[in-house]
């Protein structure tokens, strides 16, 4: 008979919990999010004997009260689905800590096996445990292991089937001194539904009410008969004891469990004596160096830059025909184009495709970006990063956590906001974090740089180089002071939490948890953004092609057509293929030489190219004749074929053109003309940043399209430059400024609402962008003109600018700083006075 | 005294904490407690925060954190 076991995994951070994890399950795991909020939840399969075992990794925490997202969802999950065994990772080189979790899960009364780990850390460290005492004074089993060698497995699993074949649970008690009678009275109380105590423990319910515990009073609201009578009497009981004590039952509760933490540790630990500074220790004294430190962060978020962004961008540029296969292969697949215009189902396909592989083709860079920060994750420096940091970016309202983000994003060039914005997930604090996500689209994504570049190349050509470093760095001077004016303002009501953070002891991440990490964040990362992708490419395709072409040009197009087809049949009724092509063949002929053309591409054999020959000229000779130019009337033919493709190609490039001017997006981009006329932007332009929405790759795209690019033989540089004889560089720089603060893109707008959970910050984060765009770009076009500057002196204009404003900003006091300077030594008082 | 006026290398004890809500709770979990001996190790490179050492592992705090620890020179 086989029979399934849950079975939580709780521990503090840091102590290991995801090692043990992964030691227990192996490659079956699952990562998804807890329902409703933006924690991780990572569940794995093992079996025991028959029974199959569901693991469930909880959010590492210290503690089990309600101040946090993390302790909340671990709480719940503990209280709410009955875990049949919790497996609680301590870590053994610290050891006492570590017991205060213990202690509050051992109070739940729920089947504990508690999982020693980093023994050979706490060996190194000349600390000898004695782990027979330390199951003896807890009650329940103790199993040392050393979680990343693997050892202990056996030992662990054993341990949960004893667990949970025997079930009893020898309830753990803390001495709660002179709290214990009111204890005493509240379980009492408790106790007179009779119901109650079989679900929860009744000394661990009357403890948490007087701790003010919001859940434990939510749960006996909804277990209790009278609830009212309970809670009155747990009113009555914290008032009684903050008067005959001095201090309120939070405080005692804490200190009562630390103190028999520090006791149990005592006992169990033997220190050797003289031991020196850890490592650890010694290697901070470099790291967190007052002129090293940030030098070596630096140092690192190079190495970040090159291996992610550059190796990576050039192993994009290798991986590419994969992607590119994928399109064939689809558009194979597709109905058959048609002369100029293709069947519905084959453009929209093209289009879904399309939209998806130019996010896959950022796939490698993903990979290694989120390899090489679970490295730094895994090693402890994270936190450094932190540290060393807090100080500049609390002062915009940011957090020294808030460093990565902006890096993914693209601090200098070439991030993407969608991992930026995933990684805001860490910073404890609510303000900073939102402030973080709200920022994190300013800075510079991939996407973004081809219009850069496109712009740099065709109005700034003498000084690219400063062009590029101007564009890549003064996005940090516009996000830093919008950071800081936005926690001021509307984020100014949100949490603030305080910045207490480990620093855990440095690790070498190992090559196996890096790879898996990287891989599971990165299929994470893959299923949330292809699914929004496909979806959203349908409604811009709708956009963009739609409502389509007036019948008076559809009938001038066809009559092109015919046209062209008309010259090509002339010269077939001249040759021996009269009577035998007509003029169903024509667009026959063309997908034929098509076909060829793509069969060919990357062929350099000579034999190669005469299989493929020989491959078409079987396939269909009459075709292959006029296509590879065989005897005189082929090549004649094929000459007159040349003329058609070329008419083809032109006439699909109106249609394209004046099909997007006339679609939704094009009317939108024309409507909003007046307004951006001040920024500099024209309708076309217009059409380019709004197509820019959906990814941002499109505005380089549609630019092109815009300026048709194919065929014409020119660059988008020298197109543009054609087409915008009235464009100056001054215009160049309003339309770099205005994609340097464009909205996030939909995928990283959805992301946003992910993880500030609400759509409104959504259209917020949409909104402000698109308002500040626009208002920097009208100011550096309107008053550049104004002015009669240049566009480079524009240029450095605005760049002085920004950074005399990202000075200023920094030197507002923020709430808190104004708050505790002031109340200081009154605020003390209030609390202790209380 | 309180623990932010403490420069580093200096050791201390806990003698109590002048704050609850979030902060208290964050602090108390991670055994600041009365009793407890703390050492400043460090200051961030621009000064704040600060690492300390509490019970053989360290936790880095801000200064304006730093000021509700009520301490004692060891």
């Amino acid at each position: 008979m086989s029979s399934s076991l849950l079975v939580a995994l709780a521990g503090q951070p840091n102590c290991g919990k995801s090692t043990v994890f992964n030691m227990l399950t192996g490659a079956r795991q699952h990562v998804a999010n807890y329902p409703g909020v933006t924690v991780e939840k990572k569940t794995g399969f093992f079996s025991l004997g028959d029974l199959r075992v569901e693991l469930v990794d909880l959010p590492g925490t210290y503690s089990l009260t309600s101040y946090s997202l993390e302790e909340r969802v671990a709480r719940d999950f503990l209280l709410n689905d009955n875990p049949g065994v919790v497996i609680d990772v301590a870590d053994a080189s610290n050891l006492k800590r570590n017991l205060y979790l213990t202690i509050q899960l051992l109070e739940m009364e729920v089947p504990t096996v508690v999982a020693l780990n980093m023994m050979d850390v706490a060996t190194r460290r000349g600390q000898s445990l004695d782990v027979a005492r330390l199951e003896e004074l807890l009650g329940v089993p103790v199993v040392p292991t050393v979680a990343k060698k693997g050892e202990g497995k056996e030992a662990i699993r054993m341990a949960v089937e004893n667990a949970h074949a025997d079930k009893r649970v020898a309830p753990f008690v803390v001495d709660y001194g002179p709290l214990e009678p009111r204890i005493e009275d509240i379980s009492i109380l408790l106790g007179k539904e009779p119901t109650l105590g079989a679900q929860y423990p009744l000394r661990w319910l009357a403890v948490k009410l007087l701790e003010k515990d919001q859940e434990a009073e939510a749960l006996l609201r909804r277990a209790h008969s009278e609830p009212q009578a309970v809670m009155d009497a747990v009113t009555k009981a914290r008032a009684g004891f903050l008067e005959s004590e001095g201090r309120d039952i939070e405080r005692q509760v804490a200190y009562a469990r630390h103190t028999a933490a520090g006791r149990i540790a005592r006992e169990v630990v033997a220190v050797e004596e003289g031991r020196g500074r850890s490592l650890s220790d010694r290697a901070d004294r470099f790291i967190c160096h007052r002129v090293l430190g940030p030098v070596i962060l630096i140092l690192i978020l190079l190495a970040l830059y090159q291996v992610s962004i550059v190796f990576g961008g050039w192993l994009a540029v290798e991986v590419w025909p994969l992607w590119g296969g994928i399109e064939n292969l689809v558009s194979d697949l597709l109905p058959e184009a048609g002369f100029i215009e293709d069947p519905l189902v084959r453009s929209l396909g093209e289009w879904v495709v399309k939209s998806m592989t130019a996010i896959l083709n950022y796939l490698p860079i993903f990979i290694l970006l989120f390899a090489f920060i679970a490295a730094l994750e895994d090693s402890g420096y994270m936190p450094r990063m932190a540290f060393i940091l807090d100080r500049l970016f609390r002062r915009f309202g940011l957090h020294g956590q808030s460093t990565l983000p902006m890096i993914l994003g693209g601090v200098y060039v070439g991030g993407c906001a969608i991992p930026g914005v995933m990684a805001t997930k860490a910073i404890p604090d609510e303000r900073a974090r939102l402030a973080t996500i709200l920022i994190v689209p300013m800075m510079n994504c991939l996407a973004k740089v081809p219009l850069y570049l496109i712009l740099i190349d065709a109005y700034f050509p003498q000084a690219g180089g400063l062009a590029m470093f101007f564009i890549a760095t003064v996005t940090l001077f516009m996000a830093l002071p919008v950071a800081k004016a936005l926690s001021m303002t509307v984020l100014r009501k949100k949490e603030h939490a305080p910045f207490i953070m480990e620093m855990p002891p440095y690790h070498v991440p190992t090559m196996g948890g890096v790879m898996r990490r990287s891989i599971e964040r990165t299929w994470l990362f893959l299923k949330k953004i292809i699914t929004v992708v496909a979806a959203v490419a349908v409604v811009v395709f709708v956009l963009i092609n739609f409502p389509g072409l007036s019948e008076t040009r559809a009938a001038h197009f066809a009559a092109e057509e015919k046209a062209a087809i008309d010259a090509f049949m002339a010269e077939v009724d001249k040759t021996e293929y009269k009577g035998v092509i007509t003029r169903d063949d024509v667009l026959g002929i063309i997908l034929f030489d098509e076909a060829l053309k793509q069969a060919k591409v990357g062929v350099t054999d000579q034999a190669v190219s005469d299989t493929i020959n020989a491959r078409f000229d079987a396939a269909n000779p009459v075709y292959s004749a006029v296509v590879r130019r065989q005897g005189d009337d082929g090549r004649t033919l094929n000459r007159e074929l040349r003329k058609v493709i070329s008419t083809r190609k032109q006439l699909r490039r109106e249609i394209r053109t004046e099909r997007f001017e006339g679609s939704f997006l094009g009317v939108l981009g024309r409507a909003i003309e007046p307004v951006t006329q001040y920024a500099g932007f024209n309708w076309r332009i217009n059409i380019a940043l709004l197509s820019a929405f959906a990814a941002k790759e499109n505005s380089a795209a549609t630019l092109g399209s815009i300026y048709g690019i194919d065929g014409s033989g020119l660059s988008v540089e020298e197109s543009m430059k054609q087409a915008e004889a009235g464009f100056t560089p001054l215009h160049a720089l309003a339309l770099m400024l205005f994609m340097a603060l464009y909205p996030p893109c939909i995928p990283t707008s959805i992301m946003v609402r992910h993880q500030a959970n609400s759509t409104k910050w959504m259209l917020f984060s949409i909104g402000y962008q698109s308002l500040l765009g626009l208002f920097v770009a009208v100011l550096v076009f309107s008053g550049g003109s104004m002015l009669s500057l240049s566009g480079f002196q524009a240029m450095w204009a605005f760049y002085a600018l920004c950074v005399a404003v990202t000075v200023i900003m920094a030197l507002i006091p923020t709430r808190e700083e104004a708050r505790t300077t002031v109340v200081d030594g009154k605020e003390i008082c209030k609390n202790k006075c209380s | 005294m309180t623990l932010d006026e403490m420069k580093p290398g200096a050791r201390c004890v806990m003698v109590d904490l002048h704050t609850d809500g979030p902060l208290g709770q964050r602090l108390m979990d991670l055994g600041f407690c009365p009793g407890a001996s703390i050492e400043v190790v460090r200051n961030a490179p621009l000064v704040d925060p600060v690492v300390l050492q509490l019970d053989g592992y360290h936790v880095s705090i801000r200064h304006d954190e730093a000021k509700y620890v009520e301490v004692k020179h060891q």
